[in-house]
């Protein structure tokens, strides 16, 4: 059936009018959710995610903890009316148990557990709507929620789809593009340029593989770039908010403004 | 049962200060395998595999049954792989471990979302009968990168296995005992092998990690790939970052082992089939 859409028309443009290299809207909300720590929504095109962050706090099961560090506990769900077909996953289905503990896996080097030892760090992802990139967007939303959350973090982590459309490498792919190509998923930590997960399940010859590969790590700094503006916008808000509060107003002391080094 | 505990202090500033100086515990160099021992047993489709002391039994049999609606006009090919505290004293009975979900994910991954098997070819009659390709894992010693050794028996059983030849006139299907015509082979699109690099701190990387290896090491790196440089599944979740040329190396070095492994398996099948009579009369 998915044979009849054209991935990539004549005048190089994808089945939702984008060029090759394009990515779609990403929007983030950093906005307080509840009684949670830290929070992020991301609206990647169609796709949309909310992860919540509790902790470093104690752990409920005293025996799951380790005495010289935290343990990431990551959670997923996923709304049955996320897809075009309404269909209710148990929570042991294995391709979410698969998903849940790459995000754990991908985060445990890069939070720096040590800080907190014998605690718990509760992820919970729900994913919201799904076209496509669905594991970039749970991944970069967990970034921003830890990263609201206070955590600290040796580095952000952006992750990117990419798949092979006959020889032309495309970016960000959707639903329909993942069910008719080979695709991939790439993570990098952007200061250090390091890729922390990799995975793809379909047939790729290498010599694509590395073309598309490189493409995916370059397309993760793009992703890093709006990533630290929405973190840098939300920092800005609070600063100035508690300058609002204090005796003269944000009004009068310019000086204050918040400076932030571009190169973090 | 408690879990056994992890690798003790001066064992794993052993390993770690061995692997510095591009030193195995087992004397292997850090990018050679243990060679694959396949055995087969009096059936088809019965292979053994062992690398080392990880040794892993796959079984294939076959059955006709009713295919669901949606696909009219492809056989089923189910894989079933459990972990039992056989393998190793780590496993425990019950709820699937993060191990075993691995190890089922990998399997599909690598032997069934490939499209190793041309499952078209399995159908009999459209809508009525097609064959169900049932293969069975069983783990039956765990001494490091039980997922490789998996996928190579897997896909070696599956290489070795002979369905009964059918007939179909018209509405009738006649299934010929193997006694009567020669059984066919399963009709393959490629042969996916699997390889798992293992990454430690300051050192350099190595493939097929033994036990001890394996849970040391910074990160794991999968890949399935085969002869014809096709890379069918790549899986790194987390673990240590790597700069991405070194992923690259990887891979080229992937592409050279599956390439030998190839070769290996070729023989062995070959070797093995000489040794079986067919009867056609």
């Amino acid at each position: 059936m998915s044979s009849r859409i054209e991935i990539l028309n004549d005048g190089g443009y994808r089945s939702d009018g984008r060029k090759q290299y394009e990515l779609r809207d990403i929007t983030i909300d950093l906005t307080q959710q509840g009684t949670a720590d830290g929070s992020a929504q991301l609206t990647h095109g169609l796709t949309q995610v909310l992860v919540t962050v509790f902790g470093p706090r104690e752990a409920k099961m005293r025996s799951q903890t380790l005495h010289d560090r935290a343990v990431l506990n990551v959670e997923m769900s996923v709304a049955p009316f996320s897809t075009g077909e309404r269909r209710k996953r148990s929570r042991a289905d294995r391709r979410i148990l698969e998903m849940a503990a790459m995000i754990a896996s991908t985060f445990e080097p890069v939070v720096q557990t040590n800080l907190y030892p014998r605690s718990q760090i509760d992820i919970y992802v729900h994913v919201l709507q799904q076209d496509g990139s669905l594991l970039p967007a749970c991944i970069n939303a967990t970034t921003l929620a830890l990263v609201t959350a206070g955590v600290p973090l040796l580095d952000f982590v952006c992750a990117v789809t990419g798949g092979v459309h006959s020889t032309s490498p495309l970016l960000d792919l959707t639903t329909l593009e993942e069910n008719d190509v080979p695709h991939m998923t790439v993570a990098v930590m952007p200061r250090t340029r390091k890729v922390t997960l990799v995975t793809m399940e379909t047939r790729l010859h290498v010599e694509r593989f590395r073309e598309l590969f490189e493409l995916a790590c370059e397309a993760g700094q793009t992703i890093h770039r709006e990533m630290k503006y929405a973190v840098k916008d939300r920092t800005v808000a609070l600063v100035n908010a508690m300058d609002a509060g204090s005796k003269g107003g944000a009004a009068d002391d310019h000086d204050r403004d918040v400076v932030m080094d571009d190169r973090i | 049962m408690p879990r056994p505990p992890s690798p003790s202090i001066p064992e794993k500033e052993f390993v770690y200060g061995a692997l510095k100086q591009s030193l195995r515990l087992d004397g292997r160099a850090m990018l050679e395998m243990r060679t694959p021992t396949l055995s087969f047993g009096p059936e088809l489709g019965w292979v053994e595999c062992a690398m080392g002391k990880t040794r892993v039994l796959a079984q294939v049999d076959g059955k006709m049954v009713k295919p669901p609606p949606e696909r009219p006009l492809e056989g089923i090919i189910s894989i079933h792989s459990e972990l039992s505290p056989m393998a190793s004293n780590e496993y425990e009975p019950g709820r699937p471990t993060e191990e075993e979900v691995a190890l089922t994910r990998m399997l599909d991954k690598v032997l069934r979302r490939s499209d190793a098997v041309d499952k078209e070819s399995l159908c009999v009659l459209a809508g009525q009968r097609v064959w169900h390709i049932r293969l069975t894992i069983h783990v039956l010693s765990d001494a490091g990168n039980m997922v490789d050794c998996a996928c190579l028996a897997g896909i070696v059983a599956l290489k070795h296995f002979r369905r009964p030849e059918v007939e179909v006139e018209g509405d009738e299907i006649t299934v010929h005992h193997p006694s009567e015509r020669a059984p066919v082979p399963l009709s393959m699109h490629h042969t996916p092998f699997c390889f798992t690099f293992a990454f430690f701190p300051d050192a350099p990387p190595l493939v097929d990690p033994a036990r001890l290896e394996e849970t040391l090491s910074a990160g794991l790196l999968s890949v399935a790939l085969n002869a014809q440089k096709e890379l069918c599944v790549v899986q790194k979740a987390g673990g240590s970052p790597l700069p991405a040329e070194e992923v690259l190396a990887i891979m080229d070095i992937a592409v050279a082992k599956a390439r030998e492994l190839d070769r290996l398996v070729e023989a062995r099948l070959q070797e093995d089939w000489k040794g079986r009579v067919v009867e056609v009369r």
